[in-house]
C-alpha cells in the first residue's frame, strides 16, 4: 500500500529504543500530583515507585516537570480510509494522534465504502494494526450506508477480527424512532452501544451555522438548537424504554446538557461526549465567513460553551472526543456554503482542554484522565486502555509538559488536514513522550517510530 | 497644491496679501473682466472648489455693482475638476464637489474660469476639459487671484491678481473667510528660509 | 475604504461621503454628455453567479459613465457552472487585471471570502450576497429617502442624514439581504427603523435588532411611517410553510389600494414608498399604488447609478495600495 506522507512531523530515522523493552521514566507527576518514577517493560507497567533503580539496557527518561497520563482514548475520529486518502488515511492520522497524547482511536464509519460490513471494519482494523502508533478502534456504521434506512449487519461487525462494540451513522443522524429503538436493542446482544449524531435532518436542512444572532445577521441558514435537543430527548426515553446503552456524539448545547442531565438522574444508561472546539469556540467566529470554523454540530455561544465545561466539570458529560475531520484544502478555500463541515482536532485536543478545563480551574488532570482515557474506553470496551498507571496495567502512557506553550500551525501537523480553527492561536501544553503497549511512539515531542506490528488476535478486548 | 497639515503651520511664513490687499486686486480684476468683454452681457464666471468658487461670488458681486445690468447669482457657477484631473491614480481619494451651472447655461458664454492659485497649470487644464462636457462657450478665460510661476502646461492666465514668484519647495497658502478657519482673508508663503 | 462589503461595517462618515458623492454624481447623469474621465484605464468586472438584469446594468451604467472598462462575467453556462471554484476564478479576473470585482452570488459571504482570501488584490462590491446584504441597494434606497427627508426640511441634501425619519421595511425579512443592509445604514444614519412580517418570516433573534418588529402593517402605518419600503416576495417562499397562502399574505402584508388610500386618511401626505424591484405587482404592491406619485420606485432606478458611480470612484480612484480612512479622504 502506498500513502501519501506529508514531509513532517516525520519520525526519526533511527528511533530511539531501549534494545530490552525497558523505559524508566524518572520523577514525572502521576495524574498531576505525587512525583514517582515509572518503569516500562515488555509492554507493561513493571513498577511504580520512588527511586527506581535503572535496569540494564533500560532507556531513561527525565520526566521532572511533566505530568504523566494513561494514554488518551479518542472516540471519534475520521480517518477518511477507505475512500478520502487525499484527506487523510490511517497511517497519517494515526501519527497525529501519537503526537497528541493518543494510545487508541476510534475511526468513524462515514468512508467510502462506508463501514458497514465486517469486510471493512478488518481492513480499517488492519491498517491500523500496520502503522502501529495508536489502536485503531473501527467504529460501525448503524444503518446501510448511512442512510437511516435498515440495520447494518452489526452482529457480523461485532463479531469480525475488529470486534466492533461501538456503532454511529455519525455525520447522519439515525432520525427514524423506530429503527433507532431497535439499533439500541439488537447491540445489546454483545454489549455494543449505538453513538447517536443528534440533529433532526428536517429542521437542519441547508443548515450552515448555529441559529442565532450571528446567523441573522450573517444570512446564514440557521441550524437551532432544538434539532439537536428534540433528538436527545427522545433517545434517552429510547434507551430507557429498552434499557440499551447510549451514547450521544458531540453534544453542543446548554439544553443538551440540560436534558442528559436530567437522564442520568433517572437512572438511564447515557454517555455524553463533547469537542474540545465547542469548548472554546463560539459562532461570533463566524462573522469572519472563512469555512475553517463550519463544523457539524456548528459552533454555538458564549452560554453553550459555559454548559458545556459546567457539565464536562460534572460529569453530566462524560468524555472529551475530538471529531478529528481533516479535508482537503479546496473543500475549505470556496464560499463558505460550498465548504465541508469539520476541523482538525487530535493534535490540538490536550492543549484545548487544557486551556478550558484545567487553567480555569474547573478540572484537574485527574479528571483529565478520566474524561480523555478512561471514561472512553470503558464506553468503547477498549480493555487495555484508560487504565490506571499501576503496577501490572498496560503500558499506555504519556507525559505532558503543562508548562509549555506554543502557537498552532497546520502546517507542522502530522495530519494532513491543514483545517484547524486554532491556527495561530497559542494555547498551553505539549505532549513530550507516548508510549503505546510500552513502546515510545513519541519522545522529546516528536514522532519517534511505531510499534511493530504486533500479532493481530491481542486480547485486548473485556 | 495646498495642504492643511500642522505641520505646515511650524513653517517661517510670510504675508503678501492681507485682506485689504485681496479686496483690492479682486475689484480691479473685476474691472478688467468687463473692460475686456465690453461689458457684462453674456459673461459667465465658474469658480473652481474649493476657493475659486467664493472668488468668483465676490467678482460677481463687484461686476453686478459696477454694471447694473449683471445679476451676480445669475453668471456664476461652480466647476468640480477632481474627475479630470490626472494625478487620479497617484493621489488619495478625493471626494468630488458639485458642479452649478448658472440657470442660462454656458453655450455661447464667455467663461472665465476662477481660482486661487496657479501653479502648475494642471487644474485648468482639468476644467478645459470638465467644460467641454458641458456645453461650448464661445471663449473660456483664467482669472487667478496669485500666480506662482512653475507651469507645466502652455497656459497662462488673462487676469491675475497679483504675480508671485517662489521656490517650488514653497507653499503658498490662501485663506479666504468663506472656506476657511479662521475665518479670513490672506495670503501667505510657507517655507522661506 | 477598501471594499464595500456590507452596510453594518460601514461608518457613518463613509456613508455620509458615499451619499455626497453620488450627489456630485447625480448631475453628471443630467447632461449631454454623461462622462466623467475619472476611472480611464480601470477595468470593472461585473462578475454575476445570480441573474440580475437590473443590478449588472446598474452598475455597468455607473462604470461607463466614470470611464471604466467593464467586463461582463456571467457565471452562468460558464466554467464556473462546470465547476470551476471561486477561488480559480477570483485568480483568472487577478491576471485579467482587474481593478475592481462587483460580485453578485448566491452564497452569503462569498463577497468576504474574495475580498479576504488573498485570492485577488481587487477592490470588491457586495452586488448582493445570498442572504446576507446588498449595500448598494441600501444606499440607493437612503439616497432616494435622503433627497425626500431634505427636501422636506427645505435644506441640501449634501451632508445631511435622516436623523428622525421613521422607515417601515415590509415583508420576507428573513430572506432579504436588502432588509438587512437597509436597516444597518438606515440605523446608521439616524433613523428609526420598523421591520413589520409574518413571525415566519423574522430571523431568529430579530428581538436583539436595533429596530422595532411589527406583526401588522395597518398598526404599524398607524404610526405614520415617513417611508414604506416593500420587499419582493419571492416565488420559491410561498410553497414552505412561511405563509397559508399568497392571498392571505397579500391581504395582511400587501400594500393595497386600500392601503394607499388610507395614507390619505391618515394625513400621511409626506409619505413615500420604495420598493427595490423588480416588483410583483398585485402581491405585495398594487398597481395603484406602484404607480402612485409617492412611489420612488424609478427614482430609485437613476439614484442607483449614482450611488454605484459613487461607490465605484470613491474605491477605484486613489492609491491603489493604500486604504484610507474618511478623514484622511476628507482632509485633502
Amino acid at each position: 500500500m502506498t500513502t501519501a506522507i506529508p514531509a513532517k512531523p516525520a519520525p526519526a530515522d533511527s528511533p530511539k529504543l531501549s534494545s530490552t523493552g525497558t523505559y524508566l521514566l524518572r520523577g514525572a507527576s502521576l495524574l498531576g500530583k505525587e512525583q514517582a518514577d515509572l518503569l516500562i517493560r515488555d509492554g507493561v507497567i513493571a513498577a511504580v515507585g520512588q527511586g527506581l533503580d535503572a535496569p540494564e539496557g533500560a532507556l531513561t527518561i527525565d520526566a521532572h516537570g511533566l505530568v504523566a497520563l494513561p494514554g488518551m482514548v479518542d472516540l471519534h475520529t475520521h480517518l477518511r480510509e477507505p475512500g478520502r486518502e487525499d484527506a487523510e488515511t490511517v497511517e497519517t492520522g494515526t501519527r497525529a494522534a501519537a503526537l497528541g497524547g493518543f494510545t487508541a482511536v476510534h475511526a468513524m464509519a462515514n468512508s467510502n465504502p462506508v463501514a458497514d460490513t465486517a469486510g471493512v471494519v478488518e481492513q480499517v482494523y488492519s491498517l491500523g494494526l500496520k502503522s502501529g502508533w495508536v489502536d485503531v478502534r473501527p467504529v460501525g456504521a448503524v444503518t446501510v450506508g448511512l442512510q437511516g434506512e435498515r440495520l447494518a449487519e452489526l452482529g457480523a461487525m461485532a463479531d469480525s477480527r475488529a470486534r466492533v462494540r461501538v456503532f454511529s451513522d455519525d455525520g447522519m443522524c439515525v432520525h427514524d424512532p423506530v429503527l433507532m429503538r431497535r439499533a439500541l436493542e439488537y447491540v445489546k446482544a454483545f454489549d455494543g452501544v449505538v453513538a447517536q449524531h443528534a440533529q433532526e435532518p428536517r429542521m437542519t436542512d441547508g443548515a450552515q451555522m448555529h441559529e442565532g444572532e450571528v446567523s441573522a445577521v450573517l444570512g446564514l441558514p440557521g441550524w437551532p438548537a432544538v434539532a439537536e435537543e428534540s433528538i436527545i430527548a427522545r433517545d434517552v426515553l429510547l434507551a430507557q424504554h429498552t434499557g440499551s446503552r447510549l451514547h450521544v456524539c458531540h453534544v453542543s448545547t446548554a439544553g443538551s446538557v440540560e436534558i442528559i442531565r436530567w437522564a442520568k438522574e433517572r437512572g438511564i444508561n447515557v454517555t455524553a461526549e463533547v469537542t474540545p472546539h465547542h469548548l472554546l469556540l463560539t459562532d461570533e467566529a463566524v462573522r469572519s465567513y472563512d469555512p475553517v470554523y463550519k463544523v457539524n454540530p456548528p459552533l454555538r455561544t458564549e452560554s453553550d460553551v459555559e454548559a458545556l465545561r459546567r457539565g464536562l466539570a460534572d460529569g453530566t458529560i462524560d468524555i472529551v472526543g475530538t471529531d478529528h475531520a481533516p479535508h482537503p484544502s479546496e473543500h475549505k478555500e470556496c464560499e463558505w456554503a460550498q465548504a465541508a463541515m469539520g476541523m482538525t482536532g487530535l493534535e490540538t485536543a490536550l492543549s484545548v482542554v487544557q486551556a478550558t478545563m484545567i487553567e480555569t480551574g474547573l478540572m484537574d488532570w485527574e479528571g483529565f484522565a478520566r474524561v480523555t482515557s478512561a471514561t472512553p474506553a470503558r464506553i468503547g470496551r477498549v480493555a487495555t486502555q484508560g487504565r490506571p498507571l499501576e503496577t501490572g496495567e498496560p503500558a499506555n502512557v504519556i507525559l505532558v509538559d503543562p508548562a509549555a506553550r506554543r502557537t498552532v500551525d497546520p502546517h507542522k501537523m502530522a495530519t494532513m488536514g491543514k483545517n484547524s480553527p486554532y491556527a495561530g492561536l497559542e494555547l498551553p501544553g505539549m505532549v513530550r513522550a507516548a508510549f503505546f503497549a510500552g513502546h515510545p511512539t513519541v519522545l522529546d515531542g516528536a514522532l519517534n517510530g511505531p510499534r511493530a506490528a504486533a500479532a493481530e488476535e491481542t486480547p485486548w478486548i473485556g | 497644491m495646498d495642504l492643511r497639515d500642522s505641520r505646515q503651520a511650524q513653517l517661517p511664513a510670510r504675508t503678501v496679501l492681507t485682506s485689504a490687499d485681496i479686496d483690492r486686486v479682486l475689484t480691479r480684476i473685476a474691472y478688467e473682466i468687463l473692460e475686456a468683454n465690453k461689458g457684462g452681457t453674456d459673461l459667465v464666471l465658474m469658480g473652481i472648489p474649493r476657493r475659486g468658487y467664493p472668488l468668483a461670488r465676490r467678482l460677481a458681486a463687484k461686476i453686478a455693482a459696477a454694471d447694473p445690468t449683471v445679476h451676480a447669482e445669475a453668471i456664476t457657477g461652480q466647476l468640480d475638476v477632481t474627475m479630470f484631473r490626472d494625478d487620479l491614480a497617484h493621489q488619495p481619494t478625493r471626494p468630488p464637489y458639485p458642479t452649478q451651472l448658472p440657470p442660462s447655461g454656458i453655450d455661447g458664454k464667455v467663461v472665465v474660469l476662477v481660482d486661487d492659485v496657479l501653479y502648475s497649470g494642471r487644474t485648468i487644464r482639468a476644467a478645459l476639459d470638465a467644460l467641454i462636457d458641458l456645453g461650448r462657450p464661445r471663449a473660456v478665460r483664467l482669472a487667478v487671484l496669485v500666480d506662482r510661476g512653475h507651469r507645466e502646461l502652455p497656459i497662462r492666465a488673462d487676469h491675475v491678481g497679483k504675480n508671485l514668484p517662489t521656490a517650488a519647495v514653497e507653499k503658498v497658502r490662501v485663506r479666504l473667510a468663506e472656506t476657511d478657519s479662521p475665518a479670513l482673508d490672506e495670503v501667505v508663503i510657507e517655507g522661506t528660509a | 475604504m477598501k471594499h464595500l462589503l456590507s452596510t453594518l461595517d460601514l461608518s457613518y462618515q463613509d456613508a455620509i461621503s458615499i451619499l455626497d458623492t453620488a450627489e456630485a454624481m447625480a448631475a453628471v447623469g443630467e447632461r449631454e454628455v454623461k462622462k466623467l474621465p475619472a476611472l480611464r484605464g480601470r477595468t470593472v468586472v461585473n462578475l454575476f453567479f445570480e441573474d440580475s438584469t437590473r443590478t449588472r446594468i446598474s452598475f455597468e451604467a455607473a462604470a461607463k459613465r466614470l470611464s471604466a472598462d467593464v467586463i461582463n462575467f456571467s457565471a452562468k453556462g460558464s466554467s464556473v457552472s462546470k465547476g470551476e471554484s471561486l477561488k480559480d476564478t477570483a485568480q483568472t479576473l487577478a491576471a485579467i487585471g482587474a481593478d475592481a470585482v462587483v460580485i453578485r452570488h448566491g452564497a452569503s459571504g462569498a463577497p468576504a471570502r474574495l475580498a479576504n482570501s488573498g485570492w485577488i488584490d481587487a477592490a470588491v462590491l457586495n452586488a448582493g450576497d445570498g442572504t446576507h446584504e446588498h449595500p448598494t441597494q441600501a444606499l440607493l434606497d437612503a439616497f432616494t429617502m435622503r433627497r425626500h427627508w431634505a427636501q422636506l426640511h427645505g435644506v441640501p441634501s449634501a451632508g445631511t442624514d435622516l436623523k428622525g425619519m421613521h422607515v417601515a421595511i415590509v415583508g420576507d425579512i428573513l430572506h432579504s439581504r436588502v432588509a438587512r443592509s437597509d436597516l444597518w445604514l438606515l440605523k446608521t444614519l439616524g433613523a428609526e427603523v420598523t421591520l413589520v412580517a409574518p413571525p415566519t418570516l423574522l430571523p431568529f433573534g430579530v428581538e436583539s435588532w436595533p429596530c422595532k418588529v411589527s406583526y401588522s402593517l395597518d398598526e404599524t402605518l398607524e404610526t405614520k411611517p415617513d417611508a414604506v419600503m416593500m420587499l419582493r416576495v419571492q416565488a420559491e417562499r410561498m410553497h414552505s410553510a412561511f405563509f397559508p397562502t399568497v392571498r392571505e399574505y397579500s391581504r395582511r402584508y400587501g400594500f393595497d389600494d386600500v392601503r394607499l388610500d388610507r395614507l390619505d386618511t391618515l394625513g400621511m401626505d409626506n409619505t413615500i414608498l420604495l420598493h427595490p424591484g423588480p416588483m410583483n405587482r398585485g402581491l405585495e404592491i398594487s398597481s395603484r399604488a406602484a404607480d402612485s406619485p409617492r412611489a420612488t420606485v424609478l427614482a430609485q432606478v437613476s439614484n442607483g447609478v449614482s450611488v454605484r458611480m459613487a461607490a465605484l470612484y470613491l474605491l477605484l480612484s486613489g492609491e491603489s495600495s493604500s486604504q484610507r480612512t474618511p478623514q484622511e479622504v476628507s482632509a485633502q
